[in-house]
């Protein structure tokens, strides 16, 4: 629980976040530390400096941008728990984050630390993947716009590269009918998403389907949509049946992981009874 | 009668202001000037032959002190001891090494100490160490290593038993063949890890001027720890002080001798110098003892209306890769001797192979062996209710040993001091509000949902003792305790007990008993604990035995300061001793109460001793061994009621309901702590918690990340209540209940959630019974 020695840099702005990362390339940034310092302490990551990204207030806050809500990478899960305006118009973020570790993970983690670590197992990259999120990065060329849908590439790796930093997360806002839920199998001793199921979905004047955005994480290496799932319900009305038929698609061609909490098979179930549970109430959160 | 002013009130916790404000003084906060850490470089493989060591990378780093290897300490420090020696039963104990020698025989065995200038040094050091291995096949399963051809752990223990424990109570054969009903099962109890919230360590300090070994540990025995570490480094015993003060907590895994306390100090010795160490969380997982692990086959011989007539088992118990210091006597004499549980049982076999394995040592954790039993006899009590189609609260009632019948021998030989199972039973069941609960567990079978309801009637053995019992069990110890109870000139109050505390109170309940005795408020008594400088001897706190045998050692000590200070306040008042009465903290004259002398006044006069009575000695001090005549045998039925989710296999808890006897309560909110957190950790057992291996011995739960300790979140509310038989075996008719819960709680949980599955067809499923199993299992019957 001892880590290797590291050396410490605190910059205070985006562009000499970028210029140490260039210098440094066994650099680390660190935002929360919720992930990395214990993979440090463990000496399953030994980064030869941490560049401290946490105070940078460019890179944290939430704003209203007319039709997105756009979340900066170091803003903290209680921040974006206790915003008024994340709580009106993206309520499966609080809804997520509340089953998250605990007060002092929620305290310390940020939203872009999440995502950039990109977990098997961690929750908002599922409900990033369901809300439709870009996200922005700065690197040494610039600036870029990555799609959440093309962001978690593998486990623990994504779109990211290794001389940029993730800055900002931009959400649409809902329109129309729209319900969100977020269904979590917590492992007992982690309380990381065994299965972790995110569903946003649109509900047309007669009723039925008119977008649906499903997600799952903890069940593969990185968090996935689930197209086929999202296409047994548009243009159908959500009936439990509906569901239930759109959920049995859930795990089609996914990869599993295997642990000694819950085999392939297992988790490749809970899949489909999960994103049922998420769809069956976002469905009933639409309606109203 | 002055008594009973504190005894059976819910004092708060005295140590608890200190614990929680972080001013404790646990072993980690202790701090001397020139110390040197200690890092140690532990085995990936779970067996292998040691090629080569090269430390030359390491000793070259800047702070690296000394860099020590087994054969570097072969003549320093003996291996470290077994001290239960199991008779008649052909055991072997291998020779384990601190510092693995030659070979090393499972995942986090030490192959080699660092000593650096600081904790991050030596880690880094201790990497920097290559070992170069010759992988041996592993094997984990103590079943398998028992067969023919499963790779050899060792020359001198064939096929891997290193002892066979047999005890043989009636006639099996006949009572199985004159059996109404047969049952025949194999049960699994599984592997654990204590987690105790402080890891273990240690700060050991030889001083080369004086030759005095000063050693902070995290003990739950530190005359043990003394005399044990006194045999392995050669230092007298004289010149060895082990200090616990602050310990938090231990559930077993802080009793026996470890190779990281005995490292440091053989360091220490080495270099005369102070050596910290202190584990990970992660060595912990791996290097601190793990608990159960028993594969167990039963027979069961029963008469068609439900009576056992004879049990037999034949468990294959895992050592792991050494024996342990208790590990022989935990799941034999421990085990053994409880499967009669509650009931009337007359024939008892039991044969249990105590096999090692590439796994951690297993030994003592928390209920230690009566778990393994009493988990096998309250499934067999459901196995055969369900084949008779009895209900499972009349089976047992049925097989209980009647309350008339106490003091009552069990076929396996032990005493049970006094019991009224039944009423327990009948609380809890009122408690719980059992017909009512059936009725809706029907109507909710009707609308496919899974309501469970899970029985444990048990009994147990606390208050470890005598040490003639330990004497013919083979436990290189006595079982008794002292306490030594000085009475300064003041009137204040210092008891020095040998009891260890480590989480249980007994700085609170001890001074509840001496200031009942003596008449002074509890203020003014002091309990002192943990420091073999301080106190005459001690066995320590584990068995549930420190209020049962610690807290009768007070007792007794503090009766023969009342005795002493009865004369002296006599001979103040002018009359004889039999004249005097004591009440309140008041010394009076019979019938003259305002002739009177206060407990203060005669402490004052016991040092002054300008006027002493005739053959009284000054001063007020008294110490007293109490070996208690027998064990006490508390008891209880818990009472689980759960829903499966059968989509998913998810458990949740509807109630739980928990009635034990401990016989009479000091303090009702420290028992009811104790009934909590044990009941916390039995039901983990049941559903959560689980060391698992793969084939080639690594360990799979090797961090919290892996292995579900239970958080409050995961646990359903505790309804506790009590009845009260007391105990003839002491002065305060107290058993122990520092292990009821744990005991009584797996069985429980376990039984509930068979039970929700009952309509399936499913009459068993082994523990732990996770999601993904019970999941299975309702799969296999669904289709
Ligand atoms: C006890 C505990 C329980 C937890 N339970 C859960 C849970 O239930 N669900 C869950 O989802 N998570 C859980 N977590 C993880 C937690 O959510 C982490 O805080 C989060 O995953 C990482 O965020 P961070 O800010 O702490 O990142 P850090 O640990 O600081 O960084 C993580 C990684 O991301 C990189 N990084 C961080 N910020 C950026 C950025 N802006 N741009 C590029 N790279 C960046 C870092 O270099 C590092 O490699 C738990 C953690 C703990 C300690």
């Amino acid at each position: 629980m001892y880590p290797s020695a590291f050396e410490y840099y605190r910059p205070s702005s985006v562009s000499e976040v970028v210029q140490l990362l260039s210098q440094n390339p066994d650099a680390k940034l660190l935002a929360g530390g919720h992930s990395l310092v214990p993979a440090m302490k463990l000496r399953l990551s030994s980064p030869a400096a941490l560049i401290d990204i946490t105070r940078i207030p460019e890179l944290s806050g939430i704003r209203d941008a007319g039709d997105r809500v756009v979340i900066g990478a170091t803003t903290t899960y209680d921040e974006v728990m206790r915003s008024e305006l994340v709580q009106r118009t993206l309520p499966i973020l609080p809804e997520a984050i509340d089953v998250i570790g605990d007060l002092q993970v929620r305290n310390l983690g940020t939203i872009g630390g999440s995502l950039a670590h990109a977990d098997p197992a961690a929750d908002l990259p599922a409900v990033m993947l369901a809300l439709g999120a870009e996200l922005k990065a700065v690197g040494p060329s610039g600036e870029r716009t990555i799609p959440a849908d093309e962001f978690f590439v593998d486990l623990f790796t994504t779109a990211l590269q290794p001389n940029e930093v993730l800055t900002e997360i931009a959400i649409p806002k809902p329109s129309g009918r729209t319900g969100m839920a977020y269904e979590k199998f917590a492992n007992p001793a982690s309380g990381y998403a065994v299965v972790g199921a995110a569903a946003v979905v649109t509900l047309g004047d007669d009723g039925r389907v008119s977008a649906a955005r499903v997600a799952v994480t903890g069940a593969g290496p990185y968090a996935v949509r689930r197209t086929e799932t999202e296409q047994a319900l548009i243009g159908q009305e959500p009936t439990t049946e509906v569901i239930k038929q759109a959920s049995q698609r859930a795990s089609e061609g996914m990869t599993f992981n295997s642990d000694v909490f819950a085999s392939e098979e297992y988790r490749a179930h809970l899949t489909r009874v999960f994103v049922g549970r998420a769809i069956a109430k976002a469905a009933q959160r639409a309606r109203g | 009668m002055a008594v009973t002013k504190l005894f059976g009130a819910s004092v708060k916790r005295r140590e608890d202001p200190r614990l929680i404000t972080g001013r404790g003084n646990f072993t980690d906060h202790i701090k001397l000037p020139g110390t040197l850490f200690m890092a140690l470089k532990r085995s990936p493989h779970a067996h292998a032959r040691i090629v080569r060591i090269d430390t030359s990378k390491a000793r070259a780093m800047p702070g690296v002190v000394a860099v020590y290897t087994g054969q570097d300490l072969v003549d320093k420090l003996a291996p470290v001891p077994c001290a239960w020696l199991v008779p008649d039963s052909d055991l072997k104990v291998p020779t384990y090494r601190a510092l693995a020698v030659d070979k090393v025989r499972y995942v986090g065995d030490a192959v080699a100490a660092v000593v650096a200038e600081n904790r991050y040094i030596a880690e880094d050091a201790a990497e920097a160490i290559e070992v170069e291995y010759e992988v041996l096949p592993a094997v984990v399963d103590q079943e398998k290593a028992t067969q023919e051809g499963a790779p050899q752990l060792y020359d001198d223990v064939p096929n891997n038993i290193a002892f066979h424990w047999k005890l043989h109570a009636g006639d099996f054969d006949s009572a199985w063949n004159q059996a109404e009903v047969k049952l025949t099962r194999r049960f699994i109890n599984h592997r654990l890890i204590p987690s105790a919230m402080e890891p273990r360590g240690a700060l050991a300090y030889f001083n080369p001027g004086t030759g005095d070994l000063t050693i902070w540990c995290t003990s739950q025995n530190p005359h043990v720890h003394r005399l044990l570490l006194s045999a392995v480094t050669g230092i007298p015993e004289t010149r060895i002080r082990v200090i616990a003060t602050d310990v938090g907590g231990g559930f077993g895994s802080k009793i026996p001798m470890y190779a990281g306390e005995m490292l440091a100090s053989a360091i220490s010795r080495d270099l005369g110098r102070p050596i910290k160490w202190f584990e990970s969380r992660r060595e912990n997982y791996v290097a601190t003892i793990h608990g159960r692990d028993h594969i167990q086959y039963v027979d069961v011989a029963a008469t068609r209306d439900g009576k056992i007539t004879g049990i037999r088992v034949k468990s294959y118990a895992n050592l792991g890769a050494y024996l342990s210091t208790a590990s022989p006597g935990v799941p034999t004499w421990l085990f053994g001797l409880m499967l009669c549980g509650a009931y009337t049982i007359p024939v008892v076999h039991v044969d249990v192979y105590g096999v090692v394995t590439n796994t951690t040592p297993t030994d003592a954790y928390r209920g230690a062996g009566r778990p393994e039993a009493t988990y096998l006899l309250e499934r067999v009590m459901d196995l055969l209710a369900r084949e008779l189609r009895m209900d499972p609260a009349e089976i047992r009632r049925k097989n209980f040993i009647p309350k008339e019948q106490f003091p009552y021998t069990t076929a396996t030989g032990l005493q049970y001091d006094s019991g009224d199972y039944e009423a327990t039973l009948d609380r809890a069941l009122e408690l719980v509000n059992y017909q009512q609960l059936r009725r809706e567990q029907e109507e909710l079978r009707a609308q496919g949902r899974y309501l469970g309801i899970g029985f444990s009637t048990y009994v147990e053995v606390c208050g470890l003792a005598p040490s003639a019992a330990a004497g013919a069990m083979g436990f290189q110890g006595g079982l008794w305790e002292s306490a030594t109870v000085r009475v300064h000139p003041s009137g204040k109050v210092s008891v020095f007990t040998g009891s260890n505390p480590h989480g249980q109170g007994e700085e609170t309940t001890f001074a509840q008993l001496v200031a009942d005795e003596l008449g002074v408020p509890i203020d003014d008594v002091e309990i002192v604990h943990g420091d073999t400088e301080m106190i005459p001897f001690g066995m320590g706190t584990y068995g549930s035995r420190s209020l049962a045998v610690g807290g009768t050692a007070v007792i007794m000590a503090t009766r023969k300061i009342k005795d002493k200070a009865t004369k002296i306040a006599a001979h103040l008042l002018e009359v004889a001793p039999e004249d005097v009465a004591f009440e309140n903290g008041r010394f009076f004259v019979k019938g003259a109460p305002d002739r009177a002398k206060t407990f203060q006044e005669v402490a004052g006069a016991a040092y002054l001793a300008w006027s002493m009575p005739e053959g009284v000695t000054p001063g007020l001090e008294e110490t007293h061994f109490h070996d208690p005549i027998n064990n006490t045998f508390p008891f209880g039925c818990h009472i689980c009621v759960v829903e499966v989710d059968p989509d998913t296999g998810r458990v949740s808890f509807r109630k739980y309901v928990a009635v034990d006897d401990v016989g009479n309560v000091v303090n009702p909110m420290i028992v009811d702590g104790q009934v909590h957190g044990g009941i916390a950790q039995g039901l983990a057992q049941a559903v959560y918690e689980f060391a698992a291996y793969d084939e080639s011995g690594q360990l799979l739960t090797a961090t919290m990340m892996d292995y579900a300790i239970p958080k409050a979140t995961m646990l359903p509310r505790f309804d506790v209540d009590r009845t009260v038989t007391p105990t003839p075996v002491n002065p305060m008719g107290a058993k122990g209940a520092g292990e009821t819960g744990t005991i009584a709680s797996t069985p429980a949980v376990a039984n509930a959630i068979i039970d929700a599955l009952s309509p399936l067809g499913i009459d068993h499923i082994d523990i732990p019974l996770t999601p993904e199993r019970i999941w299975r299992a309702v799969q296999e019957r669904r289709g």
